[in-house]
């Protein structure tokens, strides 16, 4: 209990390692984590979030990179989480985006935290969401979220940012790509990236029909940039265009409808782990998972009136309250 | 299957540091590392002491590797410790250093705060079983 206290005071009091062990601590799981974020809460609600993601080789990192280092002209302090994917055979990975934050290397100021996805562990935007909280308390203007846009669960991460950049490598497909549902219908904002390679007009061209067609009620009309990020080409334009993004969130009441909706998302997600945790309580209570298997291969039951009688005393008591 | 299950990987930082430009061998450890099931953070070349320690702080891992072949472990290794202890960061990190170490100077490192030298006829084995038994418990 007062360990999570004096962490949240050294953290909230500008202690880098305090702010480095509390994300260790989301991403973990570990013991009093929840009351960690609880009392973190109260101080978040001042960074702008924004959410990158494209397919491997897109320039993320890079484009991040050049990011901070504008950020940290202009005074703003920057937080950086970048997912990385990690072996489903052993676990392990190698988080490499690090490496390509070389313009602001030696600048406490700007925070660049790897996470791993680690295998099909359920919570990772959640383990996401709360460490972008950590950052929001520690003070942090801008906070950016990288990560591969690979599929629903990397969805679910840049979702939880008020601004989506997505990034589209020139010639990357033919225009069916661009029909494919997943991560062109999240982006705020679309980003040709190496936009000095051939191919990067048709590209942009194509994304900009594709925005066209689509049919959304949304005032905010995506737009596509195009940037170099090795030579930091383009990138003054791409930072206007996410502040007329989330100016536009601000005046039009988008940005506390966001908030909103991500908090009612995250009380079910919530929700939805502690009444899992119960029901595997009711579970073991009920001989364990294999003897319900049991009776469902010996006939004797089916898998509906297993989950009825799982649900059965945990119905009852919520029935009993509200009576 | 609990969901408060609190399990977390090896987190380690594969470093190079100061002028020498060979990474091979800190490529061959990370993906030895990743193989091992570790979460692992590869600084890249050319790194200033006080880059590592940022690293080495804002990562929260529980193993520095420090790889180097250039000859300027004495002045660099000393810098990153300094470094880490003014972030509180010393204690609870795993030291190791690897690359071409003399025997003379093996000592001084350790008395400085170095976990374990491994040089380049180290058996990768050896050097993950030694992370598994020393890396340090934390809370």
């Amino acid at each position: 209990m007062n360990a999570t206290a004096s962490l949240v005071d050294d953290l909230l009091a500008g202690k880098h390692r305090a702010l480095a062990r509390t994300i260790t601590k989301i991403e973990n799981r570990s013991p009093g984590y929840r009351e960690l974020i609880s009392q973190l809460h109260a101080h978040t609600g001042d960074a702008e979030v924004i959410g990158i993601t494209g397919s491997p080789g897109a320039g993320k990192s890079t484009l991040v990179d050049q990011m901070a280092k504008v950020y940290r002209d202009q005074g703003d302090t920057v937080g950086v989480i970048a997912v990385d994917p990690s072996s489903p055979y052993t676990g392990g990975s190698v988080l490499g985006d690090r490496i390509r934050m070389a313009s602001t290397v030696g600048d406490m100021d700007v925070f660049f935290r790897s996470m791993s996805a680690r295998g099909s562990l359920g919570g990772l935007s959640t383990a996401t969401a709360d460490a972008v909280k950590a950052l929001d308390a520690f003070g942090k203007d801008k906070i950016i979220i990288e990560t591969v846009g690979a599929g629903q669960n990397e969805i679910d991460i840049v979702r939880t940012a008020d601004t989506v950049a997505v990034l589209v490598p020139p010639a990357s497909g033919d225009d069916i790509q661009m029909l494919k549902a997943g991560i062109l219908e999240i982006g705020d904002v679309f980003v040709v990236n190496k936009a000095d390679l051939d191919g990067a007009d048709r590209t942009v061209q194509e994304l900009k029909e594709m925005i066209h067609m689509r049919d959304s009620d949304d005032e905010w009309e995506p737009l596509v940039v195009e940037t170099v990020a090795k030579t930091g080409e383009g990138i003054e334009e791409f930072l206007s265009v996410l502040e007329d993004h989330y100016e536009h969130l601000e005046t039009s009441g988008l940005l506390d409808e966001k908030a909103r909706t991500r908090y009612a998302e995250e009380i079910r997600a919530l929700l939805r782990a502690d009444m899992g945790t119960l029901i595997a309580g009711e579970i073991a209570e009920q001989g364990g998972i294999d003897s319900l298997v049991d009776e469902v291969v010996a006939r004797e039951a089916d898998p509906y009136t297993i989950a009825d009688r799982i649900m059965e005393p945990i119905e009852d008591c919520t029935a009993r309250r509200q009576s | 299957m609990s969901t408060e299950q609190s399990q977390r990987p090896i987190r380690c930082l594969v470093a190079k540091v100061g002028l020498d430009g060979h990474d091979r061998g800190a490529h061959v450890i990370a993906r030895a590392f990743r193989d091992a099931g570790f979460e692992v953070i590869y600084s890249g070349l050319h790194k200033a002491p006080e880059e590592v320690v940022q690293a080495t702080v804002q990562e929260d891992v529980d193993v520095l590797g420090i790889s180097i072949l250039s000859g300027a472990h004495n002045t660099l290794v000393p810098k990153i410790i300094d470094g880490l202890k003014s972030y509180d960061a010393f204690d609870d990190t795993l030291i190791l250093v690897g690359g071409i170490i003399p025997d003379k100077d093996k000592k001084a490192l350790k008395e400085a705060g170095v976990d374990a030298v491994f040089g380049p006829g180290a058996a990768m084995e050896e050097t993950i079983s030694f992370v598994r038994d020393n890396v340090p418990a934390r809370d």
